[in-house]
């Protein structure tokens, strides 16, 4: 390992969408349990220097592996697929269509304070959100279409970003009673 | 079993002895040290046998300064010169301030808020300094010796501003501060170890000045924080102030000065503790003008003016909750933590959000300190490396910079594992562009002028290019501590800045070298051979884990690199007896630079070991 690690090797894990959550935890403790800077506390500046990039690194390697949209977005840029997440807002018809329906009904559910619209709204964005991440894996480990797969990923995002917003809306819901 | 060993008085500093460390809780209200002893922690106490020393700091005319009870008992015939809660204005300005409703006479000062004494204008952090000093010496006191270093607690939800205050303060009370460890986390050490829990606990930390919660999960020695939430400016002094606003509002109480605000919050506190087991206490001041308050204060209508207040605290919980992805029904035990969770209603109300009784099998004055004095321990090495455990925390609040339209651009979330590092990319606005203003601020809204501003610098230099061409590359990386820093380079040119953050609420390292030279009561001869002492500490203590270095990984240097490492190495251990502390400083940086490279190869040989450990564990 003199290169520099990716997030896989550096957790030692297989590189692949599909991951065993618990390996994945008990990678990165292991991994915290050498470099974590409590670790070297009695060490020189320049170690715990050190201890605290790897740490740093070790942290950054784990959070992205550990949530599944973040883990496909990796994947896809791991394998040289650019997201364009600022430049390409491209979706498919029939998800830009879903996307106004939902936009249209929070509207409702936040006007009529209505919180169990808001729930029945945040149950099918957990739906879709499983749906797309089936679909996604199927794209990544066993076709290995990065191209289509970083598509989707775009709309994934638009799914997290979107149940956020729901959240928000419970969040000032419950805050007005 | 081995034979304990007693060294001469001033002749300790041999190698493999016990390095004597301590936890600082620095409280609101209430300040302790504690430290392991004979394999247990316990309260360091004063010459009196008193555990909490008050934080209150009083400054008489004539220089003398009184810290702690006699302070205390002084608030209210002089509450100008009697400073408490001081905590309150760690890393905050007069807006901040003057938000409390507090007694005092607030001075604007760049960076942090000052307040007038009789001695001059005073920084919340000299005033925690002063506290900080206090509990030092009574530990050196009860140890017997110096302190190689000291953890100190913050609240979780502290930002970057008033953990960098408070580590200051420590700085200036001559303290080695080897952590800032998070209030709620100690409590879970002291708790998880004391209890061999494992599982989901959440901590909930309802303080005098201070509201924290966090959510961690306890598994074989892990420590991992999951989420955390809180408010800086809600605690115990809010249920108090209540309680004032209702007398006041009741009795048509008019014409108060400092001295009837500060005896009546007296006597509000007082009637608080006494339901926390009586129905009914009477609410009782002198006050100006020969007027007297009695005035009786049932359980029931106390309970009216703190539910809103107690509600505040479990949205914050519900919110952390929320962030770790768990039920408030998947929580096994809550831990609670700080004076004020000895109020029934608090723990009625906890109870009934987490459906489960709260436990108070410990006192929540102490547990904290308990806590931080048993990470001490570990981090000054004296546990063996199978008997260790491990601490993952979080950074409670948003990171972010300013971009276009004051809008802010998160680059590190809340909750993030520390340390934590992260880059942002950004390019410039006009054509020719060669300057970009960094603005880091902290918070969750999404406007500037919503979040605390942390620090402002400049990238200077960037060459002229066409808008949008350069690649500037913003990082991020926070400590163990919590703290902050930044760094922004030009990718193409080279160009860097960077800076520790600090100044927009903090002290600045010219104000810090200022106060400490102003001496801390203390003679310039005394801080200069305290220098001298703590350059020669550090420069054996850098000799010792160097000399282990190469007992254990000399493997990877040449033979060149080996020999110019311990050349250095005899250097600096000889400069170590020397008097002057310039020689030593400077003997030590070289060490420190002669072994940065062999520190890195070090750490990259223990990953390796950590992960092909891990494959001889799966093959079995």
């Amino acid at each position: 390992m003199q290169h520099d690690p990716d997030h896989f090797e550096l957790l030692g894990l297989a590189p692949g969408f599909a991951i065993d959550r618990d390996a994945l935890d008990r990678a990165w403790r292991e991994v915290q349990a050498r470099v974590h800077p409590d670790r070297h506390a009695a060490g020189s500046a320049q170690e715990r220097r050190v201890a605290m990039q790897w740490a740093s690194r070790a942290n950054e390697a784990y959070r992205v592996l550990r949530a599944p949209l973040s883990r496909a977005r990796y994947l896809c840029e791991r394998a040289g697929v650019d997201l364009q997440v600022e430049t390409n807002t491209a979706m498919t018809p029939a998800f830009l269509m879903q996307q106004m329906e939902w936009r249209e009904a929070l509207d409702e559910a936040r006007s009529a304070r209505d919180p169990a619209a808001l729930e029945a709204l945040a149950g099918e964005l957990a739906a879709a959100r499983k749906r797309m991440t089936a679909e996604v894996g199927r794209l990544l480990d066993e076709q290995h279409d990065y191209a289509t797969a970083a598509a989707r990923v775009r709309e994934w995002m638009f799914i997290e970003k979107f149940s956020e917003e729901i959240d928000l809306a419970v969040d000032a819901l419950a805050e007005q009673d | 079993m081995a034979l304990l060993q007693i060294a001469e008085p001033g002749m300790s500093d041999a190698p493999h002895q016990r390095r004597l460390a301590v936890g600082i809780d620095l409280g609101t209200t209430n300040s302790l040290v504690a430290s392991v002893r004979s394999g247990a922690a316990e309260v360091l106490r004063d010459e009196e046998g008193h555990a909490l020393l008050p934080s209150a700091v009083r400054y008489l005319p004539g220089g003398d300064v009184q810290i702690g009870r006699k302070a205390l008992a002084a608030q209210a015939q002089d509450p100008h010169n009697t400073l408490v809660s001081v905590k309150r204005f760690m890393g905050r300005g007069l807006a901040d301030a003057q938000r409390l409703h507090v007694p005092y006479e607030f001075v604007d000062a760049p960076g942090m808020v000052r307040i007038r004494t009789v001695q001059g204008d005073k920084s919340p952090v000299e005033v925690s300094a002063q506290i900080l000093a206090k509990l030092r010496q009574q530990a050196e006191d009860a140890l017997g010796d110096d302190l190689v270093g000291a953890v100190i607690t913050v609240p979780a939800y502290f930002d970057d501003a008033q953990r960098q205050a408070t580590k200051d303060a420590a700085r200036l009370a001559g303290l080695n501060v080897l952590r800032l460890l998070n209030e709620p986390t100690a409590a879970a050490i002291a708790y998880g170890l004391d209890n061999a829990a494992e599982g989901i606990y959440a901590v909930y930390d309802l303080g005098g000045g201070t509201f924290d919660i966090s959510i961690l999960r306890l598994s074989k020695g892990v420590f991992e924080v999951i989420a955390t939430g809180g408010d800086t400016a809600l605690g115990g002094d809010d249920f108090d102030a209540a309680i004032v606003a209702w007398a006041v509002n009741d009795r048509k109480l008019s014409g108060l000065g400092p001295e009837d605000q500060r005896a009546l919050l007296v006597a509000a506190r007082q009637a608080r503790e006494a339901l926390t087991d009586a129905e009914q206490a009477e609410l009782a001041a002198t006050l100006s003008g020969g007027r007297t308050l009695a005035l009786a204060l049932t359980r029931e209508h106390f309970e009216i003016l703190a539910r809103p207040l107690v509600a505040r605290t479990l949205s914050s919980a519900r919110r952390a909750l929320r962030d770790a992805g768990l039920a408030a029904d998947e929580v096994k035990g809550v831990v609670m933590v700080g004076g004020a969770t000895r109020m029934p209603i608090v723990r009625r109300m906890v109870a009934d959000l987490f459906g489960t009784d709260p436990l108070i099998n410990l006192d929540p004055d102490q547990v904290v300190a308990l806590g931080a004095a048993m990470q001490a321990n570990l981090l000054a090495g004296n546990r063996t490396a199978d008997d260790e455990w491990l601490l993952l925390d979080v950074i409670p609040l948003s990171l972010g910079l300013e971009t276009m339209g004051g809008l802010v651009e998160r680059v590190i979330a809340r909750n993030s594992t520390i340390p934590v590092a992260r880059a942002q990319d950004f390019t410039t606005f006009k054509d020719g562009q060669t300057a970009m203003a960094i603005h880091v601020v902290q918070g969750e809204r999404e406007l500037v002028s919503d979040c605390r501003s942390l620090a402002r610098f400049e990238l200077r230099g960037i060459p002229p290019m066409v808008a949008g061409a350069a690649r500037i590359r913003v990082t991020f990386q926070v400590d163990a501590d919590g703290l902050l820093s930044v760094t922004a380079r030009e990718q193409s040119s080279g160009v860097e800045a960077s800076i520790s953050v600090k100044p927009s609420y903090g002290l600045s390292d010219d104000e810090v070298a200022a106060m400490l030279a102003d001496g801390m009561n203390s003679a310039d001869v005394d801080m200069k051979l305290r220098a001298l002492r703590e350059q020669q500490v550090e420069a054996r203590r850098l000799v010792e884990s160097v000399e282990a270095a190469l007992q254990a990984d000399a493997d990877l240097l040449d033979p060149d690199e080996q020999a110019a490492i311990r050349a250095q190495l005899a250097r600096t251990a000889s400069a170590a007896a020397s008097d002057d502390s310039e020689t030593v400083r400077a003997q030590v940086e070289a060490l420190a630079q002669a072994t940065e490279d062999f520190a890195a190869r070090r750490m990259d040989r223990s990953i390796r070991r950590a992960l092909s450990g891990r494959r001889v564990d799966e093959i079995v």
